[in-house]
């Protein structure tokens, strides 16, 4: 009784409690660790906030009937921006398990190649007789588990490839490391001299440690960019029929539900207004940079960015029967022919294996044919093999990728994997999207200048008590002003700011003077007259001239396709100096992209918005701004950060740099080769000279990698 | 002779040890945050104890 009576609150208080991921991008440093962690605890919901600084993601359990605003508050109240992330997708949790397991798998070859080697020595170094053979006896009962199981992954994927009649860099793998076991197997019982057991292991190790750099540099990759990712719990405020509002999921949302959309929220489904009037910036859908007007009884879609006041949505289509299942399927037909490149070390591969198997078996039957006999043979055979397996070759790819992917990741360049370097390596066409791209896709205002000192700092004092997008815009454009002193602040949603400065009303909000247009504009009153009027345009990234430059200097012509009208983008293709074609559906780009490669052109494709979504997918490589829409960004093979356009160009010398390194690397395996595989054809290769030039050729080619991290210097 | 057959096991268990020590840690997560981890120990962690029961 006393047991049940002790254990059963603690049952029902662990059962309450849910775990949620969080995303935070702004997490910088060890204080933002402390201050999320130590902040969070004290809202009486959240239990416990353990923070991963690495995949800036903030995992959170809080008692279960905690809702999504009031923990998103919490975060706000402690000055992050959080964005609440899904369950993981499946995918994404494979990847993570398959690089434990390869770690796993480097540890347990790394472990035992230390031992073997130990005992290997030893027997190098003389011993003979009984000593020996236990020697080789212990080696043997080492590597035979190692090899079971460190090697199940060359094993499972050498299978693959035989059992759909092809051949890749495993199959000489396998059938290497196998053969030289059961050789060394049998030396042993025979009392033989040479064992290749530390040739074996030592061969896993080394190939191991390159899988594990491959998939350790995806994982990076995937952390930023789920860092990134909004679209998974997002959802919407939901007014019930008693006009109570409540927090709905995206996922959750269904056709007839009311939503409340606020100035500045992303709509999370299609529907019609059936409340208020406001504008709508389209951009990410259509590439239109103009916002629309929508009123009573328009349709409006998922994705698009309420601008003005807060309006009332019924919902049509929600998930995936929203305009946006339109473009997925788009872009899954897009994105096969990216599917169809095969990596550099699989074409090398697909030269190199048969080769391997050749030597070998020449090797093989040129002792036999000498009279050597059938053990005599095979030990040589095995020494070949052994000395041919593409140890280097198997490092010189990932260690370069991965050195390039982490010199790029510190100039805000994501690389989602190392076939994405290989791809952007050998573009030379680039077709760019204006709106977000080129442009920095947000209202920038463009007259600060024209206006008096003391009204700007009444401007920022009024913007910074709001947050509609265009005051948040403000905010951004007066850094480095002094705010006026002023009291009593309001906010009228779908009018503006007003307060009081020195005993005078002045208002931040839509001009008095009616109709602006499509222009964004807004106005500063004093007293009711009006002093100032801001315009809003976008604005071209800063140094968007210079990337077209180095572009161009790189040997790539770029070209401009948007959605956008061509009165809009004329401007931005005549101070850039380039083509342009305007007004181009997501259709549209994909035909243009096909053309361009029919033409015998790679296409870089670089853009942000739902509508380049099958764009993005199609090009030869492509890429976007961390500005972009998450369907842009899940399509792209690499993202980068911040408002400045130059880390394309960036990129594009890196991923050259990087290929040419990895050739370097493939003429120094292949140089080792020629010197190498001679002397085991002479029978000269001793375990010892075996595991010397393996580690010596490793040792050169991670070396060579590792001069990337100056490139970009 | 003799003294090898134990010093080989020994060697081999310590060896060991250490193989479970690393899978031990990666288990327990202390490989998922390497740069957090970095930064961990500017962190003050006397309010955070403080507020657990």
């Amino acid at each position: 009784m006393t047991v049940l009576t002790r254990s059963a609150p603690k049952v029902a208080a662990v059962s309450t409690l849910i775990e949620r991921d969080f995303a935070v991008p702004d997490i910088r440093c060890a204080g933002c660790i402390s201050k999320l962690e130590q902040g969070l605890v004290r809202d009486s919901r959240i239990h416990t906030a353990r923070v991963n600084f690495t995949e800036k993601r903030v995992h959170v359990s809080c008692a279960a009937d905690a809702q999504m605003p009031d923990l998103l508050g919490a975060f706000t109240s402690l000055g992050f921006e959080a964005h609440p992330i899904g369950e993981g997708a499946s995918e994404i949790d494979a990847d993570a398990a398959n690089s434990r397991e390869l770690l796993r798998a480097v540890a347990v070859s790394g472990f035992a190649m230390m031992n073997i080697m130990l005992l290997s020595v030893s027997v190098w170094s003389g011993a003979t007789g009984v000593t020996r053979d236990l020697f080789h006896w212990l080696s043997a009962m080492i590597a035979l588990p190692t090899i079971a199981y460190a090697g199940r992954p060359f094993f499972r994927s050498a299978w693959r490839a035989l059992r759909h009649g092809q051949t890749n860099m495993d199959v000489p793998i396998s059938i290497g490391v196998t053969l030289a076991t059961a050789l060394s197997l049998y030396e042993t019982a025979t009392h033989g001299p040479h064992a290749y057991f530390d040739s074996a292991v030592m061969l896993l190790f080394f190939l191991l440690c390159g899988r594990w750099l491959d998939s350790v540099m995806r994982d990076r990759a995937r952390g930023g960019v789920t860092a990134l990712l909004r679209n998974m719990g997002t959802g919407a405020m939901v007014i019930d029929s008693d006009d109570s509002t409540r927090w709905v999921d995206a996922t959750q949302l269904h056709p007839g539900m009311v939503m409340l959309v606020a100035a500045g929220e992303r709509l999370a489904a299609d529907g019609v207004i059936i409340a208020g009037a406001s504008r709508i910036d389209l951009s990410l859908l259509t590439g239109e940079s103009a916002p629309q007007a929508a009123a009573l009884d328009d349709v409006v879609h998922a994705g698009t960015l309420n601008l003005e006041t807060p309006i009332r949505v019924r919902v049509t289509a929600a998930g995936t029967d929203t305009a946006i299942a339109d473009i997925a399927r788009l872009m899954g037909e897009a994105s096969q022919g990216k599917s169809r490149y095969v990596r550099i070390a699989d074409r090398a591969a697909r030269l190199y294996a048969p080769a391997v198997h050749a030597l070998a078996l020449l090797a093989f039957v040129g002792w036999m044919l000498a009279g050597a006999g059938v053990h005599q043979s095979l030990l040589i055979a095995v020494a070949v093999l052994i000395i041919t397996c593409p140890c280097a070759l198997g490092l010189a790819v990932p260690a370069a990728q991965i050195v390039a992917a982490g010199a790029l990741m510190k100039v805000g360049v994501l690389i989602k994997d190392g076939s994405a370097l290989e791809r952007l390596a050998e573009v030379d066409r680039a077709l760019i999207d204006k709106t977000g791209t080129l442009t920095l896709g947000r209202p920038v205002a463009s007259n600060l200048h024209e206006i008096a000192p003391e009204d700007r700092s009444l401007l920022l004092a009024l913007a910074r008590a709001s947050r509609h997008p265009l005051s948040a815009a403000l905010t951004r454009d007066l850094v480095g002003i002094e705010a006026a002193h002023v009291t009593d602040i309001r906010e009228t949603p779908g009018f503006g700011v007003e307060a009081l400065w020195q005993g005078l009303a002045v208002t931040l909000g839509r001009p008095q003077s009616g109709d602006a247009g499509t222009e964004l504009v807004t106005e500063l009153a004093i007293d009711m007259h009006p002093v100032a009027t801001v315009r809003f345009a976008d604005a071209l990234r800063p140094d968007a001239v210079a990337t077209i430059a180095a572009l161009d200097a790189q040997g790539i012509d770029a070209m401009i396709l948007s959605g956008d009208r061509t009165a809009a983008v004329a401007p931005v293709a005549r101070t850039l100096g380039l083509t342009a074609m305007t007004g181009m559906s997501p259709q549209d780009k994909l035909a243009a992209i096909s053309r361009h490669a029919a033409a015998g052109h790679k296409v870089l494709m670089i853009g942000d918005g739902l509508n380049d979504g099958p764009a993005l997918a199609a090009g030869h490589a492509s890429m976007a701004p961390g500005s972009a829409s998450d369907v842009g960004k899940n399509a792209s093979d690499c993202i980068f950060l911040g408002d400045r356009l130059m880390p394309v160009a960036q990129t594009i010398r890196m991923a050259r740099r990087t290929q040419a390194i990895v050739r370097q690397n493939f003429m120094l395996a292949i140089g080792y080769n020629v010197i190498a595989v001679p002397l085991a054809f002479a029978g000269l290769v001793t375990p010892l000279v075996a595991a010397l030039a393996m580690s010596g050729s490793s040792l050169i080619v991670v070396s060579n990698a590792l001069r990337l991290k100056r490139a970009l210097k | 002779m003799n003294g090898l057959l134990v010093l080989i096991p020994i060697a081999l268990f310590l060896g060991l040890l250490g193989l479970a020590a690393f899978f031990w840690s990666l288990k327990r997560g202390q490989f998922d945050d390497m740069d957090g981890a970095a930064l961990r120990i500017f962190v003050e962690d006397e309010e955070n104890k403080a507020d657990q029961p």
